[in-house]
């Protein structure tokens, strides 16, 4: 975790870490007997710092999220959002979520749909209305804040429901696989999008995903896990920096496929012999 | 901002522009088809009339046609004409629409009063089954096990039991069991069709209440309601079919005077003598149906919004 403590140190002024997981294990009952799903998680992500989670199916990725979301509980360890117990996080409202699935409410329409979270917890009508204003603007929805969600195409509702999740200025964004259902233009534009929002808003992301290239893309850190037991095998520095701009160009940089690469011996656990079929 | 569009040709547009919904001609097919179905019957029952034997067909000593004497079965065009006619002979009497209409509204209100008690209960029972697991467990079995008691047989009870009934100086009516009854059909399919709607939302809906951290009443009121609006409607209309069914036969087996049901059991009385008058009721019980699950589906209209799940 040397990386994880370097971040922490540069950090400083921004305040303390928004998520630490420390010797986390989860298990999970089945008829033929305990399952475990995560061993020996220590995981700190430092204020507005960008953290993909990447591994094969079954490597426990998604319940790591679940556990900092307070969705599912640790069978052993701790995980502290903000320097408070997960669940206590999750009343406060300190993250936002989205799923892979945008999951909006059909009846609602855009405009409703993001202005949920902000309904909730008892925002007034005028405040709601300017939030759901920018919010549609920030994610260019704005002329679609009156349509039902079953008009919209897959990335549109995927938007929704990133907004859905900034809506109340969360610092820390919990997003699982939330590309994973798009196509692959879609996905590359959204990413972009995804990388300004983050930016924009200097919110720390927690990020699932299977997609090498997605996890170079956008984050600071890449986290790679193996299954059986669900366990870190890898942590590897993106190194682009803050301050470079997430876009076309970086696709096509040597620098993006170096990490690509590392990341690919990272999951397959030896170096992979180059081929030249490198992927974006 | 040309770079972008050459790399992302996916425009911000709805993808795929819905057909035109040409909602006046659906509208007017179905209305022409229900036509086309009455005309049908009445064709098919004036053909029979016609052609079939007077004594009806008869296979192996059991009669499977009916018979196709005036007697058994009048001329659509004189049971209509008979609507129109006073409903005796006396002087003054009203024409027999009239009577009928009056009755089915009768029976109309006192079938909405069991609806609403059978609302209320059956959508109460089903909060307190998904809220809790166990008492799902517990009562459905139970919910089940009263629809096979059959309505002719506590109607009577229901009345001399309620005759004894004075709360606050308001005494008992005869009308009010009748309604007790008709909600005791009508609560049914509400409770289990509000069970499955309550039950209905998708997981990743639940557990992003949950992130919000909403509790039970908020998740209620903006999850699971509008989620149950799809199976709800369907379950009101059977259970306003159910209060009108209900309110007829207790009418009948109470011995209400007023309702539709009265009329059926009268006029039926005097089949023999005026065979188009004992259809006149038949008619009102019909159009008492018709007009109680219109109602709910007007409501349906209402709810659009939150229909959208729903195939169409």
């Amino acid at each position: 975790m040397g990386a994880a403590q370097a971040h922490q140190s540069t950090d400083a002024t921004t305040g303390p870490d928004s998520v630490v997981v420390r010797g986390v294990g989860k298990r999970f009952a089945t008829k033929t007997g305990d399952v475990s799903a995560l061993e020996g998680i220590d995981l700190t992500v430092a204020a507005g710092e960008f953290v993909s989670l990447i591994g094969p199916s079954g490597c426990g990725k998604s319940t790591l999220l679940r556990l900092i979301a307070d969705l599912d509980s640790p069978t052993s360890g701790t995980v502290e959002v903000f320097g408070k117990p997960a669940a206590r996080a999750r009343r406060d409202q300190d993250y936002g979520i989205a799923f892979q699935q945008a999951g909006l409410l059909p009846w609602r329409t855009v405009a409703a749909n993001i202005a949920l979270p902000l309904e909730l917890h008892g925002a007034g009508a005028a405040e709601r209305k300017a939030r759901v204003a920018e919010l549609a603007e920030l994610v260019g929805l704005t002329d679609f804040a009156d349509r039902h969600p079953d008009q919209l195409s897959g990335g549109m509702q995927q938007r929704v429901a990133i907004a859905r999740a900034m809506a109340e200025r969360p610092r820390l964004l919990l997003m699982d696989e939330p590309f994973g259902a798009l196509d692959e233009m879609t996905r590359e534009r959204m990413q972009a999008e995804l990388a300004r929002l983050a930016a924009e808003t200097g919110a720390a992301v927690v990020f699932v995903t299977h997609s090498i290239p997605e996890a170079v893309f956008l984050s600071d850190r890449i986290v790679v896990m193996s299954p059986r037991p669900g366990r870190i095998t890898d942590v590897i520095e993106t190194g682009f920096g803050k301050d470079a701009a997430r876009d076309e160009s970086l696709r096509e940089a040597p620098s993006f496929f170096d990490r690509v690469t590392a990341v690919r011996e990272a999951l397959h656990g030896t170096p992979v012999p180059t081929t030249g079929r490198e992927q974006r | 901002m040309t770079a972008t569009l050459e790399t992302a040709p996916a425009p911000a547009g709805p993808v795929r522009a819905k057909p035109p919904r040409t909602g006046r001609a659906r509208t007017l097919s179905a209305w022409a088809w229900g036509a086309v179905g009455i005309l049908l019957i009445v064709a098919i029952w004036e053909v029979y009339k016609f052609f079939g034997p007077a004594d009806g067909v008869v296979i192996g000593g059991a009669r499977i046609l009916p018979r196709t004497t005036d007697l058994a079965m009048p001329h659509v065009w004189d049971m209509i004409g008979r609507l129109l006619e006073p409903v005796t002979r006396a002087e003054g009497s009203p024409p027999l629409w009239a009577s009928i209409a009056l009755a089915a509204l009768t029976t109309l209100g006192i079938a909405a009063v069991g609806w609403l008690v059978g609302v209320v209960v059956g959508v109460g029972l089903a909060l307190v089954m998904q809220r809790w697991r166990l008492v799902e467990w517990g009562l459905l079995p139970w919910i089940i096990l009263s629809q096979t008691v059959p309505l002719i047989a506590f109607a009577p009870i229901v009345k001399s039991w309620g005759s004894r009934i004075e709360i606050g100086g308001v005494q008992w009516q005869d009308w009010m069991s009748v309604a007790l009854i008709a909600s005791y059909l009508a609560f049914f399919p509400i409770a289990v069709g509000a069970l499955r709607g309550l039950q209905s939302p998708d997981r990743i809906h639940t557990e992003l209440m949950h992130t919000y951290a909403a509790g039970y009443w908020p998740t209620l009121l903006r999850l699971r309601f509008p989620a149950s609006v799809p199976f709800l409607l369907p379950a009101l209309r059977l259970g306003a079919a159910n209060a009108v069914i209900g309110a007829v036969v207790a009418e009948v087996s109470t011995g209400l005077q007023g309702g539709i049901g009265r009329l059926l059991i009268q006029f039926a009385g005097q089949a023999s003598g005026d065979p188009a008058k004992a259809w006149g009721p038949i008619f009102g019980a019909i159009a008492l149906g018709l007009v109680a699950a219109g109602s709910v589906a007007m409501l349906g209209l209402l709810l659009k919004d939150y229909r959208r799940g729903e195939a169409t």
